[in-house]
């Protein structure tokens, strides 16, 4: 039965990365990429490590193992991802011709 | 002609798709050959695929920052691969490889990122 439910989460997991690097093969411009794949795929791998933390009987020393990789995962993918985008509005990548808005280039001029 | 890169991209993917669900039923399609993969193997070729997508943003990217993204995408892919791993063989140390890994590919983007930016490492 927990071997069921584990697998259901694994699925779903490998759903959101297949989507999330469609994304990133399939939107136009660095910053949609960056929104697209980050999300989706970090998302779908802590899927994936909570269903290996089902499938593998509760609290063993795989399914601790892939508990403490889900917290490393939330606490360090974010900050890869705002590093990344904060170094490509620097370095002078223009954005898409059809956005809207850009608030970072409003809100400071190049300092801070 | 967009409207024709839009069919000729979901034919290919539907083509993509429906060679991933149909490998690991080898036996039906070759009947010498009665190797039955099963769960995992058919999680490995779907993660296989995306990380095919992921190397082709890294190999066609036009920007910097593009292969940047595609290279920590692809590092995060490898973390969920070593987690499937580990369930397959039953022996917990994959999950160790896929930390290392992560931790790994965390350092290297931020390093990346700060020499995109154009300053030096200790700013």
């Amino acid at each position: 039965m927990i071997d069921n439910i584990g697998m259901f989460f694994i699925g779903v997991g490998l759903a959101f990365d297949v989507l999330g690097c469609l994304g990133l093969v399939r939107l136009p411009d660095v910053y949609n990429r960056l929104q697209s794949a980050t999300k989706c795929v970090t998302l779908g791998t802590c899927s994936i490590l909570f269903g290996v933390f089902l499938a593998s009987g509760g609290f063993t020393e795989t399914g601790v193992k892939a508990l403490i990789t889900i917290v490393f995962l939330v606490l360090t993918s974010p900050v890869s991802a705002h590093a990344i985008s904060r170094g490509a509005h620097r370095s002078g990548i223009r954005l898409w011709e059809k956005s809207v808005v850009d608030s970072y280039a409003e809100d400071n001029e190049g300092e801070a | 002609m967009i409207f024709g890169r839009w069919i000729l991209g979901t034919i290919v993917l539907l083509v993509l798709m429906g060679l991933v669900i149909a490998l690991p039923f080898r036996s039906v399609f070759f009947e010498n050959n009665p190797t039955h993969i099963g769960f995992v193997g058919r999680v490995v070729y779907i993660l296989i695929l995306a990380s095919l997508m992921v190397l082709f943003r890294v190999t066609r990217g036009p920007t910097a920052a593009d292969r940047i993204v595609a290279i920590d995408i692809f590092g995060i892919l490898i973390v969920g691969l070593c987690a499937v791993l580990s369930i397959a063989t039953g022996r917990s140390w994959y999950i160790d490889i896929g930390i290392a890994w992560g931790l790994q590919s965390f350092i290297g983007t931020l390093a990346l990122s700060k020499y995109l930016e154009g300053k030096s490492f200790d700013d």
